[in-house]
């Protein structure tokens, strides 16, 4: 309170002719704030009001209540979604330590690291729509490279995404193909921080190259690395894009069972015009998006290291 | 230098605004736009051609042809719509038309066209059948669609089988397609994938059956209607066609043009594509869907349609009557991209393509059958490949899986 006492002739100063008038402040914020509102918070405030409706194709809903949650209950359908939606993210989060093993590996090259940086975030620069259609060729049952280079040794082909087995594999490790370029470079960073004299140090100690990434790369760069792993999660959760793209074709069987979360709410609300019922599905994938970053930054405290 | 550049970015920014402004003003005496949104780049140019055409005889009126992409095209529409922000004109389709025609959403022309004078027997009645509404006129249609065999006659020179032609019964398609098919070369005589429109729906009709019945239940379980799901499912069990996973990684109209099928059973709105390839043209023939127990081929077609909540409602409605007239007509026919709604002004279409015998699709308009219609369509009709594809795999009877997806579709129509 004292600090704070003495603090006002030198902020009055500082802010001049205009006045210490807290509205400035406001003022200042309200062009971010304005459309952070009007293209998040508005829309967000009418879809959580729209999960209570039954809405037709047009005009205005009536209120239901409960129902749309209820009938997500019981839609076999709304389960296999998560489902997959579960496994997409179970596979982009094996992603993660690739990343980080990819990371450290650039990290050592001294000559032309940023040829390999490019190279990896190239994807993610990509319109998704053309990256998808490419590995859609690639993936093709008869005339796919994939297949092609498995033949070479003796590996049977397969119909990656046009069979409901493989489908959602296939398309993680699009996923994670997409994602990586994003996740070196946080890693990159957080690997820059480190200071290069712990590893001089631990050389003389007799430390190994396998050793100093256990003990030294590791634990400082757990940070990064959970950072990595939350927006991991975020972002597989809300996929949609590569099951419209690479599933979506003339008549598909493999799509059935490899509907994600967003993409059944895409069906529900813009093809099937039950809006409301995919509003439901929003609220719920939001509510479990925050209870998953939720866990996660309370697990942080027993393997993430700040110092 | 760099400043000035961006002054002038500004100005022109600035400029466009205004243009925009202007643009969009309209109402009292001043320029008028409309825009026309459709689907197809393929008809672009003919689209342009008829705004042209309105253009010319209507100079205060302005009309803008939109071509969104057909993934978003109905979620565009419907936000749009919904929003208040939808384009004036647009293609609406059968199947999504219950949703925009009876919540109020289509512009009822029917004061333009009496005015205008339109015969309204100068459209397929069947094309008619599957927009009309009592109280009112949403729009008329553009053009329509019938199916017919597609086929390669090198393919069939090769095999030694006689050509499809209008003597064809179901039995002869199979004999053919399996004559046809030949695995070593990697060519099949007919691709059978879970096409409604150009495939099984056809068969359905053509044994006598139905889809959804005349009390509005669906009817696709009855015997007539799974001899017609069995026709294709029987081409899977002879091998005669691609799997369904081989067709859904390589589109059946691009194995057909790849020489891997030798017969696709699908629509008239393929003859501009197939026609534009200089070698598929030389090897590709047309002949009629076989014949069942009588003949059928589903017919469908575009409306021209307008929006409810548009600015200018009687140039719309104007426009809409023109687009679907016959000076319009003749403009598609002659793009040669599509089959156009008005009688008698098929043949531009016919002469655009003559190593083609199209006539076989307008000929087909006599004993088509409007595409089934009832309830949340889009709902529907997006369950057909989970209940359907186990008989075309093989793991289940056509009988039981057209069973299941019998109920389901109840269970939709009841909702």
């Amino acid at each position: 309170m004292t600090a704070r006492a003495a603090r006002p002739p030198a902020r009055r100063r500082r802010a001049g002719g205009l006045g210490p008038s807290p509205l400035w402040g406001y003022a200042m914020i309200a062009p971010a704030f304005i459309g952070l509102a009007a293209l998040y918070l508005w829309p967000f405030l009418k879809t959580f009001a729209k999960s209570f409706m039954d809405t037709p194709a047009f005009g205005p809903g009536t209120w239901t209540g409960l129902d749309n949650y209820t009938g997500l209950l019981g839609d076999g359908d709304f389960w296999d979604a998560f489902a997959n939606s579960g496994v997409y993210t179970g596979i982009l989060l094996l992603g993660v330590p690739a990343a980080v093993v990819l990371a450290a590996m650039i990290q050592q090259i001294s000559r032309g690291r940023a040829v390999y940086r490019v190279l990896f975030f190239l994807p993610v620069v990509t319109l998704p729509v053309a990256v998808s259609m490419v590995w859609r060729f690639i993936y093709n049952g008869d005339f796919g490279l994939l297949n092609w280079a498995l033949s070479l040794v003796g590996v049977p082909g397969q119909y990656w995404v046009a069979d409901d087995t493989y489908a959602i594999y296939a398309i993680g490790a699009v996923g994670i193909w997409m994602s990586l370029g994003v996740n070196l470079i946080i890693l990159g960073a957080g690997l820059q921080a480190i200071p290069p004299e712990l590893y001089e140090a631990s050389a003389m100690d007799g430390a190994g190259r396998v050793r100093q990434f256990l003990r030294i790369t590791l634990p400082l760069l757990s940070p990064s690395v959970f950072l990595v792993t939350v927006l991991t999660v975020i972002s597989a959760l809300q996929m949609f894009d590569l099951v419209f793209v690479m599933l979506r074709s003339v008549d598909n069987t493999a799509l059935d069972g490899s509907k994600t979360i967003v993409y059944l709410f895409y069906e529900k609300a813009f093809v099937q015009f039950d809006q409301g019922y995919g509003a439901a599905i929003a609220v719920v994938l939001l509510l479990v998006i925050m209870l998953a970053t939720l866990l996660q930054f309370r697990l942080q405290r027993r393997w993430v290291f700040y110092d | 230098m760099r400043h000035s550049k961006r002054g002038a970015a500004a100005a022109a920014l600035a400029a466009s605004a205004l243009v925009l402004a202007a643009c969009s003003g309209g109402g009292d005496g001043e320029d008028v736009t409309l825009t026309y949104a459709t689907w197809s780049d393929d008809q672009k140019p003919a689209m342009e051609a008829i705004a042209a055409a309105f253009e010319e005889a209507h100079p205060d009126i302005d009309v803008e042809v939109q071509v969104l992409p057909w993934p978003e095209y109905w979620s565009t529409l419907q936000v749009g719509a919904a929003g208040r922000t939808a384009p004036d004109a647009f293609w609406m389709l059968a199947d999504q038309y219950p949703a925009y025609a009876d919540n109020g959403q289509l512009l009822d022309i029917s004061d333009a066209v009496e005015s205008a004078g339109v015969d309204l027997a100068a459209y397929p009645e069947s094309v008619m059948d599957l927009y009309e509404r009592d109280d009112a006129v949403y729009g008329l249609p553009k053009d329509y669609d019938t199916n017919g065999i597609w086929f390669n006659k090198a393919l069939f020179d090769a095999a030694g089988v006689a050509y499809p032609d209008d003597t064809w019964t179901w039995d002869d398609a199979r004999a053919a397609a399996q004559q046809l098919t030949d695995p070593d070369a990697g060519v099949w005589g007919i691709a059978a994938p879970i096409d409604r429109q150009g495939g099984y729906y056809n068969s359905i009709y053509q044994a006598g059956g139905e889809v959804i019945g005349d009390d509005g239940q669906a009817a696709i379980d009855s015997p007539e209607a799974v001899a017609g799901i069995e026709f294709w499912t029987q081409m899977q069990a002879d091998g005669s066609s691609p799997t369904l996973q081989q067709l859904s990684d390589t589109e059946a109209v691009q194995m057909f043009m790849d020489g891997k099928v030798a017969m696709y059973f699908s629509g008239s709105f393929w003859a501009q594509r197939l026609y534009g390839d200089e070698a598929v043209r030389a090897t590709t023939g047309v002949a009629p869907l076989p014949m069942g127990e009588q003949r059928a081929s589903m017919i469908s077609g575009i409306l021209n349609a307008g929006y409810a909540g548009t600015e200018h409602p009687e140039e719309l409605a104007e426009f809409l009557v023109f687009a679907s007239g016959e000076e319009a007509a003749v403009l598609q026919a002659e793009s040669g991209a599509v089959l156009p709604a008005y009688a008698g002004t098929q043949q531009p279409w016919l002469d655009a393509m003559p190593e083609f015998d199209l006539q076989v699709f307008v000929d087909a308009v006599d004993y088509s059958v409007p595409l089934p219609i009832a309830g949340n369509a889009a709902e529907w009709t997006g369950l057909e490949s989970e209940y359907l594809a186990p008989a075309w795999n093989g793991e289940q009877s056509a009988a039981d899986a057209a069973a299941a997806y019998n109920a389901a579709i109840d269970e939709v129509l009841a909702e």
